[in-house]
């Protein structure tokens, strides 16, 4: 078994929430893990990436080689199209549909989708929308992760657990509404 | 065995702890800075009571770790690898004074600049100064490195780099714990003059330091860091520096390199290896993470000696972090791409914050500025040097720390009057007084901005040595007490921030003018921070 997994956004996003969840999975689940992260000046508003990968064999590069991912798991729209080179031609687009808008020429977000589309393996979701309704807009990276979770090669349950440990420190309803958005945006990508 | 999940940073401290350690001293600059953050957190660390405050800078922060290594105790420095400019002159003569108790300069490099103004390499400085070099090519190295690198340093007498650079220092992976170790107890060294850089006794120490050259390169042979692998394929060998040897193992991840491989991860380098690849090898492919310092070693200037293939013949491209792709090309191997990247996609810089000071400072120094015109503002490293991109484009240089001040004074003394520096506030602690010195005894006409958010803020909001201290230092100085003027950033203080900035811009002397307004994503941290503590 073994997962290649771009986790892209903007810096503040959450995607180091997400790469967390996994890595606790993993670690439960007696996995090797390798993931590399962007720390410093990128954080303020810029692009991020994470490459995370998740095996039974020993990893050895703490990057992903091109054309070699086996998903690419963005928040942003724009964002999951940035790390296209690195996914492989049976790979999984898991991405967010609502943009995040902080620079002037952000394009047509009509144009973004169609580019998207043009991958043949596509969840494309309103994770901001589903994560409102779960409780919280800031949980729409979980979202984003109940999406992705059943291409990730991790039991639900277990993804389950990992968000339970990340957010234990906030209080119980803060891990209730995480766990609310996992599962719905698990249920939106069934059934889509 | 339990794994710990842990960025090589985390995996450093946490050697470190378990090596015995009893002091870290640190200045943040990325991608350092969570070495010393894990150890102010650490129960262990706390248990121990293990020294673990920032420093003021680099410098400060190599000498105070010098200082505990001569009482025989065990410490850590941490910093970027442009904080090992400002700290050089303690580091290159810690080499001569040597150590008592085990001293290791952590220092993490920033190949491609991800975070930095170049992309310099720290093995450089370890091979100017002659001390032995660690290089972890994983994780769990760099948490042994760091655990074992004090003994290694009390055993060569001198202190060890412990070189890292931005993947590795990023990059998390399980790591297994080993027995923890104790502090060692004070003691003071055997010669009281070993630390006393007299000319005469400087000469001996160095002489000394020449003659220990051999027996590093003996322990370098020695180190289970670096092995060579014997394979078949003769026409090629292969010599990987620290990460580099992942990028190769993960090309051929069934271990089946048909080449020789030489894996190096300790300094100087093992000569005896190198030669033994150099007779069976027909020519050599070097790979290492940052400058070509073993490729240039090897690389015979006549062009008589064997091939040797790496960034210098364009086999690997000279500038930029590796990647297993690029490693993957250089062995003539197949390479692979998903799609290209759709035109659409535009870049997104990094930007100043919602609601950040530093832009209300910006938008009434511009606006203060217009009658002069462009071209007259130095600034400094900080989240302020974002000013430089749209929409504020207000700065006009960003060089190292503390360089605005003297910047400044320099192109007033060429005559561009006023001249404007803009500095943060823990960078002005870092390295802007000297040059607030110089420009006061020489009342130099600039206006020097310190723009104060009461946090190392651009390396995740750590306590600034400022904080409290701007006006005192400033008065000081020297700085007329009529000309230090404080102001909070702020939409309806615009007005008045103009207003202010036009004054001093006109006064023919030293101004200072001290914009505070905490950093507002650090508020934000001490908001939940506080809610948190009072739900629990």
């Amino acid at each position: 078994m073994k997962t290649d997994i771009i986790l892209a956004g903007v810096g503040g996003q959450g995607i180091l929430s997400i790469a967390a969840v996994i890595g606790a999975a993993a670690l439960e689940n007696n996995l090797e893990l390798k993931q590399a992260e962007t720390h410093g000046m990128s954080q303020r508003g810029g692009d991020v990436v994470s490459h995370m990968r998740i095996s039974d064999q020993t990893i050895y590069s703490d990057l992903i080689p091109k054309g070699k991912a086996d998903l690419i798991l963005a928040v942003e729209p724009m964002e999951s199209l940035r790390y296209l080179p690195y996914l492989s031609t049976e790979g999984y687009v898991v991405t967010n549909s609502t943009p995040f808008l902080n620079i002037d020429n952000y394009p047509e977000l009509e144009n973004v989708k169609a580019e998207i589309q043009k991958h043949k393996n596509v969840v494309l979701i309103d994770a901001d929308k589903i994560a409102k309704e779960a409780g919280s807009v800031r949980a729409s990276n979980i979202v984003m992760l109940g999406a992705a979770s059943p291409f990730i090669g991790v039991d639900f349950e277990v993804l389950e657990k990992g968000v339970e440990a990340i957010f234990k420190k906030k209080g119980a309803d803060i891990v209730n509404m995480n766990l609310k958005a996992l599962r719905a945006g698990r249920e939106f990508a069934l059934a889509n | 065995m339990q794994k710990h999940l842990l960025l090589g940073v985390e995996a450093i401290g946490q050697g470190a702890i378990d090596g015995g350690m009893s002091g870290v001293y640190a200045y943040p600059g990325t991608p350092s800075t969570e070495i010393t953050e894990y150890i102010q957190e650490n129960e262990l660390a706390k248990e121990r009571n293990i020294h673990r405050e920032w420093s003021a800078n680099e410098k400060t922060a190599m000498e105070t770790a010098l200082g505990m290594s001569y009482a025989g105790k065990r410490a850590m420095v941490c910093m970027k690898h442009v904080g090992l400019n400002v700290a050089a002159d303690a580091f290159v003569n810690a080499a001569i004074t040597g150590v008592n108790g085990g001293l290791i300069v952590t220092v993490a490099d920033d190949p491609s600049m991800h975070s930095s103004q170049n992309e310099q390499d720290s093995r450089f400085y370890a091979k100017f100064s002659m001390i032995p070099v660690l290089e972890p090519s994983n994780q769990q190295e760099a948490y042994d490195m760091a655990r074992i690198g004090f003994e290694l340093s009390e055993k060569a007498g001198v202190p060890v780099l412990l070189r890292i650079t931005t993947r590795l220092a990023h990059s998390r992976a399980g790591v297994v714990r080993k027995e923890l170790l104790d502090e060692n107890t004070m003691v003071l060294p055997k010669d009281p003059r070993q630390f006393v850089l007299l000319p005469s006794i400087a000469r001996k120490r160095y002489n000394m330091l020449l003659g220990n050259q051999d027996g590093y390169i003996q322990m370098a042979e020695e180190s289970v860091y670096n092995k060579y692998i014997d394979r078949e394929n003769k026409k090629l060998g292969i010599i990987c520096c620290g990460i580099a040897y992942n990028y190769l193992m993960e090309n051929y991840p069934e271990d089946d390199c048909p080449h020789p491989i030489l894996k190096i991860s300790q300094y100087p380098v093992p000569e005896k290896m190198i030669r033994k690849m150099e007779e069976e090898c027909d020519e050599l492919l070097v790979m290492e993470e940052g400058y070509p310092l073993v490729e240039e070693m090897l690389s015979d200037f006549f062009g008589r000696g064997k091939n040797v293939k790496g960034r210098l013949d364009g086999t690997l491209p000279r500038a930029g972090e590796l990647n297993p792709d690029w490693v993957a090309k250089a062995l003539g191997l197949p390479c692979t791409e998903g799609r290209e990247i759709p035109e659409l996609v535009e870049s997104r810089p990094p930007a100043l914050c919602m609601g950040c000071g530093h832009m209300d400072v910006y938008k009434a120094m511009n606006e203060a500025l217009e009658v002069y015109g462009k071209g007259r503002v130095f600034s400094d490293i900080g989240c302020y040097t974002l000013g430089a991109l749209p929409p504020y484009e207000s700065i006009n240089s960003c060089v190292d720390m503390g360089a605005s001040i003297t910047m400044a004074k320099g192109a007033a003394d060429a005559g561009l009057i006023p001249s404007v520096a803009v500095i943060g506030d823990s960078t002005f602690t870092h390295s802007g007084i000297t040059g607030l010195l110089d420009a006061v005894n020489e009342k130099s006409s600039i206006t020097v901005i310190i723009s104060d958010n009461e946090s190392v803020s651009m390396t995740g909001g750590q306590h600034s040595s400022a904080e409290g201290k701007i006006e005192d230092i400033c008065a000081a100085v020297g700085v007329h007490p009529d000309h230090i003027k404080v102001i909070i950033p702020h939409k309806k203080n615009h007005e008045e921030m103009v207003q202010l900035i036009n004054e001093e811009l006109a006064y023919e002397g030293v101004s200072v003018i001290v914009p505070r307004r905490e950093c507002i994503q650090r508020a934000a941290r001490m908001r939940r921070m506080a809610k948190a503590a009072k739900e629990n």
